[in-house]
């Protein structure tokens, strides 16, 4: 019996981790733009949405779930880019509140385009075949290969954003945007271009994370929203274009949000909330921010 | 953010007799909608005391009136003379404890922030079984007052929505010539300034946030008592959302302006399916219209 218990918590924790490490694929890319273009994009949820129903048309038409993360990224880079010179170029001059809604319009005309191109029904996405079978892990416990192959592909995306960002000249240019927006241009260095490259780089990580996401839970209607609200919170924790500090709290987020819902299902959204609550307390620039 | 004029409150005043002039010439479903329109007024207003007063954003404010619409399932059928202030009280509370966090931040973490709190106060009605579930609730109305008959409702509920919104617009009216209302336009000018002045700037936008809170309790509590019924959605940031929109497209620089957004969203809800389905199409349009082309909104043109 306790032997039970025990892995139903390793299993739940695993997916906790989980479920943070696709947190972290969208509050990244929304740290990085708040971070870097001063825009808030309450849209960005809606960008998983869409990369979840591009994975779900993509596995139907090829018939095989292996194309659909290419596309994820490829189309998300394609959509960035465009939504970027079309939109949010426009929006970084604006007070908060017509950026509010102009991307509460988005999330409306992103749902439509959904249901007008898909449906509005709740679909759901096989796990590849290849990894449709479960890794005994400990004594009597086993966990979902398709699960443990997101944890990879999340951590190497986590690893190589870090060592882009930290270790790259592109990414230095990044930090600096996102540490003094005017210094970019004193420093001599296209703005523009770095607004492209973070908006573009963000939208693809939220497509990917919807992607990546569509065989774990269902298809459906405005299923970003969830993930919009704990991305926002991941960010708030995490401190405003900080990526390492969107990693931990995302695993912090994640973990909570899942053990919570396992075990007092009631509770889980109340407690995520109330974390952020005590860390503005504490910390109101964010737990992991620098200085 | 300006006050209406003198002759500005006069056109309020002769577009309220008009509305209170309804039962006599309207239908039973056109009150209800007018209900509506005046409900949402109530809301946007509410929010205009932080957005066009305080220059603050924020995306909790459903909450605030959601909060007020499930006082009355919680209390239960008592007179209106109780629920109506222990909405407004239990919103206040609310806000106040809220807004002391929130407002620990500015700019996007303060957006962030709300939307995350306003989410809370979602998921409490939400998931745990304290405000009847997820589908929501029908109530049963206070009528201790005197009884309603079912025919009366739409007109009582019609002329208690207009004499609600006129109390709230008469008391921000007046509340914006106060120092207190001066300072709030001030702090949203300019903060540094008015912090450098030694107006305690911190303790001013709290003030407004709980009394901004009280009065989406008030409109909540309306909402409740016109429609009978209350769901969790009530409290979503949408809603906050379209309160927003309704500012917005009324013109965020005048007192009135919601009320204008209110009543002109009302109308295209009702409208646009005639043209239509596809609402949120339409909604979306609409927000996208107002932000890049209605720069003052309907308040502010031709001025």
């Amino acid at each position: 019996m306790q032997n039970a218990g025990v892995s139903t918590f390793l299993a739940q924790l695993l997916n906790g981790l989980q479920y943070g490490l696709l947190l972290f694929l969208i509050g990244s890319g929304l740290t990085l733009i708040f971070g870097v273009m001063r825009v808030i994009n309450l849209a960005h949820g809606s960008l998983f949405m869409i990369g979840a129903y591009l994975a779900y048309v993509v596995a139907g038409w090829t018939g095989s779930f292996w194309f659909a993360l290419p596309a994820a990224i490829s189309g998300g880079i394609l959509f960035g880019t465009f939504l970027e010179a079309a939109l949010f170029r426009r929006f970084r001059d604006r007070e908060h509140l017509d950026q509010v809604l102009l991307t509460f319009a988005l999330i409306l005309i992103f749902e439509e385009a959904r249901s007008i191109l898909v449906d509005n029904q709740f679909h759901s996405v096989a796990v590849p075949e290849l990894l449709d079978f479960s890794i005994p892990i400990v004594g009597g416990f086993a966990y979902s290969a398709y699960r443990l192959a997101v944890l990879a592909v999340c951590l190497a995306v986590a690893g190589l954003m870090v060592l882009v960002v930290e270790r790259t000249n592109i990414g230095a240019s990044i930090r600096a945007a996102a540490e003094n927006p005017e210094m970019v241009g004193l420093l001599g260095l296209d703005a523009r271009r770095i607004h492209m490259l973070v908006f573009a780089a963000g939208t693809a990580l939220a497509m990917l994370a919807g992607a990546l996401a569509a065989p774990l839970q269902s298809v459906y209607p405005n299923m970003g929203d969830g993930f919009l609200i704990l991305s926002f919170i991941v960010v708030v924790i995490g401190g405003l274009g900080s990526i390492g500090g969107a990693f931990w709290a995302a695993l912090l987020v994640g973990t909570i949000d899942t053990l919570g819902k396992a075990y007092v299902p009631q509770l889980a959204g109340i407690a995520v909330c109330g974390l952020m609550a005590l860390v503005l307390l504490v910390r109101p620039s964010g737990l992991f921010a620098r200085g | 953010m300006k006050s209406a004029t003198s002759r500005g409150n006069t056109f309020l005043a002769l577009a309220g007799l008009a509305v209170a002039s309804m039962p006599f010439w309207a239908t039973a479903y056109h009150m209800q909608l007018a209900s509506t329109a005046l409900i949402l007024s109530m809301f946007a207003l509410s929010l205009q005391l932080l957005v066009g007063g305080a220059g603050l954003v924020s995306l909790a404010h459903a909450g605030f009136f959601g909060l007020g619409a499930y006082t009355i399932y919680l209390l239960g059928p008592v007179s209106i003379l109780i629920s109506l202030p222990v909405a407004a009280l239990t919103a206040g509370v609310a806000a106040l404890g809220i807004g002391a966090l929130a407002l620990r931040t500015s700019g996007f973490f303060f957006l962030m922030t709300t939307l995350a709190f306003g989410q809370m106060l979602f998921f409490l009605f939400h998931d745990t079984p304290l405000g009847g579930g997820l589908d929501g609730v029908f109530i049963q109305r206070p009528d201790t007052i005197w009884t309603i008959s079912k025919a009366q409702r739409p007109t009582v509920f019609l002329l208690l929505n207009l004499s609600v919104l006129a109390a709230m617009y008469a008391g921000l009216w007046l509340l914006m010539r106060t120092l207190f209302g001066r300072a709030l336009l001030g702090i949203r000018a300019n903060e540094h300034r008015m912090r450098a002045m030694g107006h305690p700037v911190q303790r001013l936008k709290l003030a407004a946030f709980t009394v901004a809170g009280m009065l989406a309790g008030i409109a909540g509590h309306m909402a409740a008592l016109t429609d009978a019924f209350i769901a969790p959605d009530l409290l979503g940031w949408h809603r906050s959302a379209e309160a927003l929109l309704a500012i917005l497209l009324g013109g965020i620089g005048f007192l009135h302006g919601p009320i204008l957004g209110a009543f002109a969203l009302t109308l295209l809800e009702e409208l646009s399916p005639l043209i239509t389905e596809r609402q949120r199409l339409v909604e979306g349009a609409v927000i996208l219209a107002a932000v890049l082309l209605l720069r003052r909104g309907l308040a502010g043109i031709g001025r």
